[in-house]
């Protein structure tokens, strides 16, 4: 480890993070296959107690896991079946806390060169090698500064350069923009960028922000309930949602059903007309600007018609969202869409309908704007 | 200070009231003791022989003792507060005895147990030659017996109450235990620690029961302030009254010193 340190040099391709993350406790269960390549950002991109923590916890050491393995540039690190465990300080790896934990007694210089001094080196080379990583993040005047001095993007900063200081084989980062307010957050995150991009081992950013695995991320593994969901870059999840977490992530409406040449029934019953063609177990996806509102059904109306009922109207810049819940089939029309379905129209065109929550409307959407795909899974 | 609003202000009397017959109760018993000094004869008495002695042997004791009481105390606080084993309750209750013991009993247990007959001073003194009761020691001995529940408690606190993903934080970068507890665990607990030292030392210093039962009273060797004082409260009302003053002005000027720089209370 410190001789990799002195080297200086990181350990490049080897430095690969191959792992199944079996963790089950208290009623919960986590059960991720994760393989990051050197240099390769993989974002892990899940609503709030979907497992993201605790599958870091586990790569960090800070958490032994229950089944299956972790194993970082060829060496095992965690393998409860033949009872290989190393510590998180033994571990090639940086943290970057989602509170950054950076020690409050401690300089900013004195807080990055923590991690090598840990590793053996000396105290005046540590401290010039802190030094360094400051000055890379753009903060080498602050090096005397301690933690409460910061402001909340450079103690982020400084966190992130106290991970990267160890030359680690594993980055983690645990929410790193969460505790940053919305302008400084837009600043960080390009930096944040430019620094990942810049780091030669595997990195792995737990978020719950898409647009921070967007960013920063060149690989999404969608975490839900502990299982990988979705995996794929950011157009191909944007595209092709596969489940009702990530559609509304990226905006989407998004039904599932079976699809028969250019029909895709869903289990209520109703018939989607589509544009693509698709066979067998399949999803549907529009988008909310694709939906026409009307007060009475329109004539001459395209395929996808159905009587829906106004359930919250929201300002969303210069549109206007409706939710729309399914409406109750009557006097021979049919049952309008019982997942429900997400509107948007522009602000005149909302003033005109009078949106009010309970008001009953026609929802259409044309089959062109309509993208199906087949449900079963292919990552 | 003055600058800022109190909080006090808005008190209600149902509090203000208790709280103001407290304060009087605390305080005075301090200002009989100042009113029945006999000021015209202060500098002579306080020069008197035996006096200084028993100052700086007090001094010293209550500062050896904080010393003992920090170096086993803080590892016992942090096993209590941090490690997971059978028993701990047990353990807890046993190390906040002294608090409840009294001082006296305390030490005739240590007498029984260190003393030259006792079952570890026989054997100390036969491999080592070295005997605690009636000594200097045996004051040392006594007084962090009596202060370190005081120690160990405001310590225990402290670590409960710091968070520990610091020290993981700590981990993650490489460190080990021991660097873990000494570079991030005591900066953090620094407050409480200081201020269980402060409440150790001053306990050490007004120790009287146990010093008396197990060190006895030897000027110069194993008299500290509070045995002076009820010695000379036998003989000489006026002597004890002034060794009283001059105990308790060292006290004030020390914890007011110690916690104004330390524990960082206005």
């Amino acid at each position: 480890m410190s001789a990799e340190l002195q080297s200086g040099e990181p350990a490049g391709a080897a430095t690969a993070l191959d792992a199944q993350l079996v963790v089950a406790r208290n009623g919960f269960s986590l059960d991720l296959a994760l393989s990051v390549g050197a240099g390769e950002v993989v974002a892990l991109l899940g609503p709030n107690g979907a497992g993201k923590t605790t599958a870091l916890r586990a790569l960090a050491g800070l958490l032994p896991l229950t089944d299956g393995y972790i194993r970082l540039g060829g060496r095992l690190l965690d393998d409860p079946a033949s009872g290989v465990w190393q510590p998180a300080r033994r571990r090639a790896i940086g943290v970057v806390f989602q509170e950054y934990l950076l020690f409050g007694q401690l300089s900013a210089l004195e807080n990055v060169a923590f991690g090598p001094r840990c590793h053996g080196v000396g105290r005046a080379q540590a401290r010039q090698r802190a030094q360094v990583w400051l000055d890379r993040v753009g903060l080498g005047g602050q090096a005397g500064a301690r933690p409460h001095q910061l402001s909340g993007g450079q103690a982020q900063r400084v966190a992130l350069a106290r991970a990267l200081a160890v030359e680690p084989g594993l980055l983690l980062l645990d929410e790193p923009l969460a505790a940053l307010d919305a302008r400084t957050r837009l600043e960080v995150r390009a930096e944040l960028r430019r620094h990942l991009a810049g780091h030669c081992g595997a990195t792995v950013l737990v978020t719950h922000d898409p647009l921070d695995a967007m960013v920063l991320a060149d690989r999404i593994v969608i975490v839900e309930q502990g299982r990988a969901v979705q995996t794929g870059d950011a157009a191909a999840i944007t595209r092709h949602p596969r489940t009702e977490y990530v559609a509304r992530l990226v905006g989407l409406n998004l039904y599932r059903g079976r699809g028969s040449g250019h029909t895709v029934t869903l289990p209520d019953g109703v018939a989607l007309s589509v544009a693509d063609p698709v066979e067998g177990e399949a999803f549907v996806a529009f988008a909310p600007a694709a939906v026409a509102l009307h007060r009475s059904r329109p004539d001459g109306s395209p395929r996808n018609t159905w009587p829906m009922t106004v359930d919250g109207v929201d300002r969303h810049g210069d549109h206007v969202r409706v939710q729309l819940r399914g409406g109750v089939a009557a006097g021979g029309l049919p049952a309008g869409l019982s997942g429900g379905l997400a509107a948007d129209v522009t602000t005149a065109a909302a003033a005109e309908l009078g949106l009010s929550p309970g008001q009953p409307l026609w929802a259409a959407v044309k089959a062109t704007e309509t993208r199906a795909y087949p449900a079963t899974i292919q990552r | 200070m003055s600058t800022r609003r109190t909080p006090g202000s808005g008190a209600p009397p149902a509090l203000l009231v208790p709280a103001g017959v407290g304060l009087l109760f605390l305080v005075l018993p301090l200002a009989g003791l100042l009113v029945r000094t006999p000021w015209a004869t202060l500098p002579q008495r306080l020069g008197a022989p035996g006096v200084l002695p028993a100052l700086r042997l007090s001094l010293f004791t209550a500062t050896a003792a904080t010393v003992v009481c920090m170096a086993l105390g803080v590892p016992l606080a942090w096993l209590l507060a941090r490690a997971r084993f059978p028993g701990r309750r047990l353990v807890r209750a046993l190390v906040t005895l002294p608090l409840v013991l009294p001082p006296v009993v305390g030490g005739v247990a240590l007498l029984l147990v260190f003393g030259r007959r006792g079952l570890v001073g026989s054997w100390l003194d036969a491999t080592f030659g070295v005997s605690l009761p009636f000594s200097t020691a045996g004051v040392v001995a006594a007084e962090a017996f009596v202060a370190m529940p005081f120690l160990i408690l405001a310590v225990e606190g402290a670590l409960r109450g710091a968070d520990p993903r610091y020290e993981e934080a700590a981990a993650t970068l490489g460190a080990g235990g021991w660097t873990v507890f000494r570079r991030v665990t005591l900066p953090m607990i620094r407050p409480g620690l200081t201020a269980g030292a402060v409440l150790c030392w001053a306990r050490a210093l007004g120790e009287f029961g146990a010093t008396i039962t197990f060190a006895g009273n030897f000027p110069g060797r194993t008299q500290t302030m509070p045995l002076a004082v009820y010695l000379a409260f036998e003989s000489d009302p006026q002597a004890a009254i002034v060794l009283s003053l001059l105990l308790l002005t060292v006290s004030v000027l020390i914890l007011t010193v110690l916690r104004g720089r330390w524990v960082g209370q206005p």
